[in-house]
C-alpha cells in the first residue's frame, strides 16, 4: 500500500485505521492485533490496558515500524503527522524513530547496549538526528540525565547500564527516549518491574516531560491504577481487539463492557473500604490462534446467555454508546447500563 | 496444637502464636579472591521478630530486596539463620536436625512466586501433586489417585487433568497446581512468596479467592509475602512492613492502612496509584528521593534516615526500637505519624502526612 492509495490524511496527530498484525506460525495464524483503530492528539495521553497476550506490545512495536521486514503480515493504516507508515519503506520509518517517535520498554536492559556507557548511547542517538559535535551531544546527554533525576549526572554519564539500579536504568532509558524530543512517546509497561516508590517517581517524571514537550503519549499497562493516573483516554484490549474505548471517566465511572467490569472487580483497591471478596473473571484469556467465535470474551462472560445466541456466532461491532464512548458487546445499551448501576457498581462499593 | 511443650523463656509469646520468630538474622557473606576472604556481608534479614497466630494471615510487604523472601525461607528452614530463634507450636526449631525436622517440613509449606519454574516439567500433575503421598508411602496407587483428584477439585482444577504436564496449563492454573501440591501435605501453615504477582489481574483475583476459601475450609495459617500493598490489605489480618532487613511497622490491617505511623509506610501508601481519575488532580504524593540503599552497607541507626523527610540528628545516631505505640500497633521510629488519632479514615491521614512531606523540615542527609 502506498500513501497515494490510502484514504485522506486525518486531522489527528496519530491515527490508526483498522490495523491488523498477524503472525504465521507452525501452530497457525496468530492474530495479535485484529482491526484496531484510534486517534491521538499532541499533548494527550492514551492508556492501553489489557492482560498479557492481548496484543498491546505488538501494537506498539507496529506503530514504530519494528515488525517491518519480519514475518508479520501487516494491514491497515498508521497515520503519523500526515504521513502513512504501513505503506512507507523500512528505511524511511527508521529515520522517524528517535526524533518523531520513541519508545520506553518494560525491560530497560533489553533496549540498552550492555557494552556501551549510558552516556555514549544517548550521545549516539542524539547525533543521528542532530548535526552537532560530540562535546555538545555529551553536554545534552548530561542535561537529560539530570532532568530525569539521575544524581551526579556528569559522573553517571560514564556508567554502564548494569551499574545502575532498576529505577535508574528506567530513568536513563527515558532520558534516551526523550533526548530528541520525540513528538510521540510510547511507554510499554514502563513501571511494571519497579517498586511503588520508584514507580511514582517515574510516573511523575513522564507527566512533567510530556507537559513540557507537548508530545503525544501512549501508556501501555495492565495496571488500572497507572492508567487512571495518566490517561485522558483509555482503550481496553481483549484478544487483539479494542473492546471498550472512552475517556478515563467513561471507563472508571460508567464502563459498559463485561470484561472491563471484570477487570475492575478483580482489583483490590486502597481507596475504598476493603470488600469481603474479589470478583474475578472466570477462565483464562484466549489464545490468539483460536480466538473464540463470535464475541472473543464469550466463554468467560456471565452475560452471554442474554444476547440471544449472538455471543457465539457474531463478532460484535465496536459501537458508540454516547459521546465518543465505544463498546463492543451485543447487549443493548440500556441493559448494560442497568447491569452496571444495579449489579456491578453496588457490589464493588460495599460488601 | 495438641502437644505444645512450654519451652518457656521470656521470649515465648501469647499462647495462640503458632509461629514465633525472635531476633532473626541472615547475613550472606560477600567474599573476594581465591581464598574467599570475607569482605562484607549482605544483611538481608537483620533482627526480625513477629508472631503468627493460629488461623490468621500475616502479610509481609516492602520493596524489592528488603528481605521478605529470605524471611520466608528462614522460617521454612530452607536456610540456616545467622542468629535468632524460630518457635513453631512452642518448639524451638531454629537448629532442629534434618531427621527431627522432617514431620515439621510438612507442617510449614512454601508456595513460590513463579508458577513456571517451581513445577518439574517432566512430571504429570498426578505425579507432582501425588508425590507427598508416595513419599509417605501410606497409600495405594488407586488411593493416591483419588486423593490427588480430590485436591485438584478443591483448588478448582479439573480432576481429569491428572495425566497432563505443567506446560499444558496457564500461569494461573500452574499456580493452582503448586497450591494443590502444598495442600497434599496437609500443612498447618503456608508461607506464600508473591503467590499472585506473576499472574494477570483477573487470574490474580481467582487465586486470592482460592487462598481465602482454603483458609476457611482447612483452618490454615498464612504468611503472605508480596510487594503489592492492595493485595496485602485485601488478604491479611495483620501486616508487617519491612525496610532493609528490618520490620519498621507491624499492626492489624485496619490500623496500618488507616493510620500508618512509620514515615516509610506513609510514603509507600501514598505512592500506590489510585484507580480513580477524579483523585488525580487533588492528589499529592510523598516523593521519596533516590533508591533503597544497599543492604551491604545499610545506613546506621534508623535505616530510613537517608530518605526520610522527618529525619533529625537522633535518627542517625540511635536506632529506634520497634515499640508498641497503640494497642497491637508496633512501630520503629523516633518521630512517628498518627500517634494520637488511631481511628480516623485513611485518605485524610495520608493527605495530612503528605502535607507535611511537601513542607518538610530540612532533611538530615
Ligand atoms: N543467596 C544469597 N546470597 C547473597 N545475597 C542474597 C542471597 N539471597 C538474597 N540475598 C540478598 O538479600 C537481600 C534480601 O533478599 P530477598 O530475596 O529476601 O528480598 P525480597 O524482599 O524477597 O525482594 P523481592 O521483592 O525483590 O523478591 C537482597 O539484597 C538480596 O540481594
Ligand atoms: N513474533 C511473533 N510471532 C508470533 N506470535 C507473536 C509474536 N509476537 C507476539 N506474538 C503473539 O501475539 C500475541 C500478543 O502479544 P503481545 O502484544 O506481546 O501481548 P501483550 O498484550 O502482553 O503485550 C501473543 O499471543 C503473542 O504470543
Ligand atoms: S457480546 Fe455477549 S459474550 Fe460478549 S461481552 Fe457482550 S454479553 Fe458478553
Ligand atoms: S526514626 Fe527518624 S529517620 Fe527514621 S523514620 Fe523515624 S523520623 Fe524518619
Ligand atoms: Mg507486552
Ligand atoms: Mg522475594
Amino acid at each position: 500500500m502506498t500513501t497515494g492509495s490510502a484514504s485522506p490524511a486525518p486531522g489527528s496527530f496519530l491515527e490508526l485505521r483498522d490495523l491488523r498484525i498477524h503472525f504465521p506460525t507452525e501452530d497457525g495464524l496468530v492474530k495479535s492485533v485484529d482491526g484496531l483503530s484510534f486517534k491521538l492528539d499532541r499533548g494527550k495521553t492514551l492508556g492501553i490496558v489489557g492482560e498479557s497476550g492481548s496484543g498491546k506490545s505488538v501494537t506498539s512495536l507496529g506503530i514504530l515500524g519494528l515488525h517491518k521486514g519480519g514475518r508479520a503480515k501487516i494491514s491497515g493504516e498508521i497515520w503519523l503527522d500526515g504521513e502513512e507508515l504501513v505503506g512507507a519503506s523500512q528505511d524511511h520509518v527508521r529515520t522517524l524513530r528517535g526524533k518523531k517517535m520513541a519508545m520506553i520498554f518494560q525491560d530497560p536492559l533489553s533496549s540498552m547496549h550492555p557494552f556501551y556507557t549510558v552516556g555514549k548511547q544517548i550521545i549516539e542517538a542524539y547525533r543521528i538526528h542532530h548535526n552537532v559535535s560530540k562535546a555538545v551531544a555529551r553536554k545534552h546527554a548530561i542535561d537529560m540525565l539530570g532532568r530525569v533525576g539521575i544524581p551526579q549526572p556528569d559522573r553517571r554519564v560514564d556508567s554502564y547500564p548494569h551499574e545502575f539500579s532498576g529505577g535508574m536504568r528506567q530513568r536513563a532509558m527515558i532520558a534516551m527516549a526523550l533526548s530528541c524530543d520525540p513528538e510521540l512517546l510510547i511507554a510499554d509497561e514502563p513501571t511494571t518491574a519497579l517498586d511503588v516508590t520508584v514507580q511514582a517517581q517515574i510516573l511523575d517524571l513522564m507527566l512533567d516531560l510530556q507537559r513540557e514537550f507537548n508530545s503525544a503519549l501512549i501508556v501501555i499497562t495492565h495496571d488500572l491504577g497507572v492508567v487512571a493516573e495518566l490517561s485522558d483516554e483509555i482503550l481496553v484490549m481483549y484478544g487483539g481487539k479494542c473492546i471498550e474505548y472512552g475517556t478515563a471517566d467513561d471507563i472508571f465511572y460508567r464502563p459498559e463492557h463485561p470484561y472491563t467490569w471484570g477487570l475492575l472487580g478483580s482489583m483490590p483497591r486502597l481507596d475504598r473500604e476493603p470488600t469481603e471478596r474479589l470478583m474475578p473473571i472466570k477462565g483464562t484469556p484466549p489464545s490468539l490462534i483460536n480466538v473464540p467465535s463470535g464475541c472473543a470474551f464469550n466463554p468467560r462472560c456471565p452475560y452471554r446467555e442474554r444476547t440471544g445466541g449472538k455471543a457465539t456466532t457474531e463478532v460484535p461491532q465496536l459501537l458508540e454508546t454516547e459521546g465518543g464512548h465505544l463498546v463492543r458487546c451485543h447487549l443493548p445499551r440500556e441493559e448494560r447500563r442497568a447491569i452496571w448501576e444495579n449489579e456491578i457498581k453496588p457490589m464493588m462499593e460495599v460488601q | 496444637m495438641s502437644h505444645r511443650a512450654d519451652k518457656g523463656g521470656e521470649g515465648v509469646n501469647a499462647p495462640e502464636a503458632l509461629l514465633s520468630v525472635q531476633g532473626l538474622q541472615k547475613h550472606f557473606p560477600v567474599t573476594k579472591g581465591l581464598l574467599k576472604r570475607q569482605i562484607g556481608a549482605v544483611r538481608a534479614v537483620d533482627g526480625v521478630s513477629f508472631d503468627v497466630r493460629q488461623g490468621e494471615t500475616l502479610g509481609l510487604v516492602g520493596e524489592s530486596g528488603c528481605g521478605k523472601s529470605t524471611t520466608g525461607r528462614l522460617v521454612t528452614r530452607l536456610m540456616e539463620p545467622t542468629a535468632g530463634k524460630i518457635f513453631f507450636e512452642g518448639h524451638d526449631i531454629t537448629h532442629m536436625s534434618q531427621s527431627k525436622i522432617r514431620p515439621l517440613r510438612r507442617d510449614i509449606q512454601m508456595i513460590f512466586q513463579d508458577p513456571y519454574s517451581s513445577l518439574n516439567p517432566r512430571h504429570t500433575v498426578g505425579a507432582i501433586v501425588g508425590a507427598p503421598f508416595r513419599i509417605q508411602g501410606v497409600q495405594t496407587e488407586q488411593g493416591t489417585k483419588k486423593a490427588v483428584q480430590e485436591i485438584l477439585e478443591l483448588v478448582g482444577l479439573n480432576p481429569e487433568h491428572y495425566n497432563r504436564y505443567p506446560h499444558e496449563f496457564s500461569g494461573g492454573q500452574r499456580q493452582r497446581i503448586g497450591i494443590a501440591r502444598t495442600l497434599a501435605l496437609k500443612p498447618k501453615m503456608i508461607i506464600a512468596d508473591e503467590p499472585v504477582s506473576a499472574l494477570d489481574v483477573s487470574i490474580q483475583a481467582q487465586v486470592v479467592n482460592l487462598l481465602e476459601d482454603l483458609q476457611n475450609e482447612l483452618g490454615l495459617t498464612y504468611v503472605i509475602v508480596a510487594h503489592d500493598l492492595s493485595v496485602i490489605r485485601h488478604i491479611s489480618d495483620r501486616v508487617a512492613v519491612m525496610y532493609l532487613g528490618k520490620i519498621v511497622e507491624l499492626a492489624d490491617r485496619k490500623s496500618l492502612y488507616d493510620s500508618p505511623m512509620h514515615p516509610y509506610t506513609n510514603a509507600l501508601l501514598s505512592a500506590v496509584p489510585i484507580p480513580d481519575p477524579a483523585r488525580r488532580k487533588d492528589r499529592e504524593r510523598i516523593r521519596l528521593q533516590g533508591d533503597v540503599p544497599s543492604p551491604l552497607n545499610p545506613p546506621p541507626a534508623c535505616r530510613f534516615h537517608t530518605r526520610c523527610w522527618k529525619a533529625q540528628v537522633i535518627c542517625k545516631t540511635e536506632e529506634p526500637p520497634l515499640a508498641e505505640l497503640a494497642p497491637g500497633h508496633q512501630v520503629a521510629c523516633h518521630f512517628p505519624e498518627n500517634v494520637e488519632q488511631a481511628t480516623a479514615p485513611a485518605a485524610a491521614k495520608v493527605a495530612q502526612n503528605v502535607e507535611e512531606a511537601l513542607h518538610p523540615k530540612k532533611p538530615v542527609v
